[in-house]
């Protein structure tokens, strides 16, 4: 039992990650109809921009502290929306009436170049840099149960950004003006709206999630490099497929159904190198029952 | 140029200057040229109506004026001010609506949050609150259904909450893109007492596309009838009725 909720905290707090990260690819699909692969990139430059951060910070704030380490991750995940929107304005946006498929293939460009670009010997470099403990970290024994507050902090953070997002989108002009835009950019014009200001948004907000979430991924991973963000973004993208593409809800619930997977296939020793063999099966399995993802609805294509 | 915000009603310009012009507009997709140099005038204050067959262009037209589609030459007016290089929501700024074809209610928003869109770029909530009203006493039925998904409504449903919606924003002029399309004929004889009544209540100037010439005609001040691409004719709708050509292509008669 105490083995169960072990490893259900360690899938919960792996699975909010992928949850963050998925969100972003999700909204960016419900407005613009393709998956933005440089999303996974923006957690990578998150990462680091909160690790070229910290030290100035630190001066200020003393090592560790809650204040200090906020800070660090709000200029961060400030960071990256602008990147997020600048990638968007430039690469994406000139392709905006092209077919999609030419913008998919556009995407996966913008991603090996950042990949590349940022291993140069000019820029971070190949090589894993250790990456600071941001908030002060404790291993603690609850119920039998070893916790490390860093999980804390990760599923603490989730449910508060998940909170909010929920907020901004249903409850707010502007996240309403993105429902209407991911469902007729045509008719939301016709009302109005900005199409490329609630387009600037919608990337600005997936990218200040992914900072965040590449945040906590290297706090978890204690290094980061400048291909730590291919792996969760490929699992946060099947995840978003997995709740169903372009359904926020799904999206997280995908985050989370994956991460426990692939926690819990880890934790069984005979099996525990197949842990993403099994996941993925199991991920096979469910869209073969439910190809619109767990969440999302049918569609037919509109001609 | 600095146009104002907020559409004033139609009494401020001079009744002999049109409120919408255009001139000798040529539209091409790809290869097909689906405006041929279309010139139309809208006076302020009136209904004119667009009638003419499937494919004649007439939606292209609606979808040129409000710039979802570019034109190739020619130009776009309003209120005296060119808009052809202006982007959807700048028009829509300056109090020119189009409700377009088939509707377009958002199906994934609430009736609420739809007229709420209607009303994106008005600022002040008294003014917001004063055009919700307008909407509920013009269509009740919108009232009742409020917090309901607009994708559930019926098609006579969804149409009023898209001129509903299209009133939220205070719009000077609206232009209508088929009505009736799919609508219960019981329905479609409300709907179009509803469009008279905007007009004549608060002076909204209105361009009517509509496949029902009858019914186009008896509510129009003026009238154009388009084929492939050109104005074929155009003049009082008391004329247009009595044309024989007209009569015989468009309102089945002898």
């Amino acid at each position: 039992m105490s083995q169960f909720l072990q490893q259900l905290i360690n899938g919960l707090a792996l699975g909010s990650i992928y949850a963050l990260i998925a969100l972003g690819y999700t909204m960016v699909y419900g407005v613009l109809r393709f998956i933005n692969f440089a999303h996974s990139d923006v957690l990578m430059l998150g990462a680091f921009a909160a690790y070229f951060l910290n030290p100035s910070i630190e001066r200020t704030f003393g090592p560790q502290s809650i204040p200090g380490a906020l800070l660090v991750v709000l200029l961060s995940a400030l960071i990256c929306a602008a990147l997020g929107i600048l990638i968007e304005i430039l690469a994406y946006r000139p392709l905006r009436n092209r077919p999609k498929l030419t913008v998919l293939i556009t995407a996966i460009g913008v991603s090996l170049f950042i990949e590349y670009t940022c291993q140069h010997r000019s820029v971070f470099r190949a090589e894993t840099r250790p990456f600071p403990n941001l908030f002060p970290s404790r291993d603690f024994q609850w119920l039998g149960l070893a916790v490390n507050s860093n999980d804390l902090v990760v599923l603490a953070a989730t449910a508060v950004l998940l909170t909010a997002l929920w907020f901004i989108v249903q409850r707010t002009k502007t996240g309403t003006a993105m429902r209407a835009v991911a469902f007729n950019p045509q008719a939301a014009a016709l009302m109005g709206i900005n199409i490329n200001r609630v387009i600037s948004f919608t990337f600005g907000l997936g990218s200040a999630l992914a900072a965040i979430a590449g945040i906590l991924y290297a706090l978890k991973a204690r290094g980061i490099e400048p291909l730590m963000g291919v792996t969760p973004g490929l699992r946060a993208f099947t995840a978003a497929v997995l709740g169903g593409i372009g359904n926020l809800p799904g999206a997280a619930l995908g985050g989370f159904v994956l991460g426990a997977l692939e926690t819990f296939a880890g934790g069984i020793p005979a099996i525990s190198n197949y842990r993403d063999g099994i996941a993925f099966a199991l991920l096979i399995l469910i869209l073969l029952f439910r190809p619109a993802g767990l969440l999302g609805k049918p569609q037919t294509e509109k001609v | 140029m600095n146009p104002s915000d907020s559409p004033t009603s139609a009494a401020t310009t001079q009744a002999t200057a049109p409120l919408l012009e255009s001139r000798d507009l040529h539209v091409r997709y790809g290869a097909i040229n689906a405006l041929n140099g279309v010139s139309l005038r809208v006076m302020p204050g009136q209904i004119v109506s667009l009638i003419g067959a499937n494919g004649a262009g007439k939606t292209t037209l609606l979808k040129t004026i409000s710039a979802l589609h570019r034109a190739k030459t020619g130009d776009i007016l309003y209120n005296g001010e060119s808009i052809r290089n202006l982007a959807p929501h700048e028009i829509v700024r300056r109090g020119l609506c189009h409700v377009p074809e088939g509707r377009m209610v958002f199906a994934n928003l609430t009736v609420q949050e739809n007229l709420q869109m209607g009303a994106y770029l008005l600022t002040d909530r008294k003014v917001v609150a004063q055009e919700l009203d307008y909407v509920f006493t013009t269509f009740p039925r919108l009232k009742e259904r409020l917090h309901q998904m607009s994708g559930t409504l019926s098609g006579g449903e969804q149409q009023m909450l898209a001129i509903g919606r299209a009133l939220m924003g205070k719009p000077r002029f609206l232009m209508l893109d088929e009505p009736s399309l799919g609508i219960a004929p019981l329905l479609v004889k409300a709907i179009f007492e509803k469009i008279v009544q905007i007009n004549r209540e608060h002076g909204i100037t209105i361009l009517l596309v509509e496949q029902n010439a009858n019914l186009a005609l008896e509510i129009a001040h003026h009238a154009y009838v388009m084929e492939t691409g050109v104005i074929a004719l155009k003049g009082e709708s008391r004329e247009l009725r009595a044309n024989p050509d007209v009569k015989a292509a468009y309102l089945g008669g002898r």
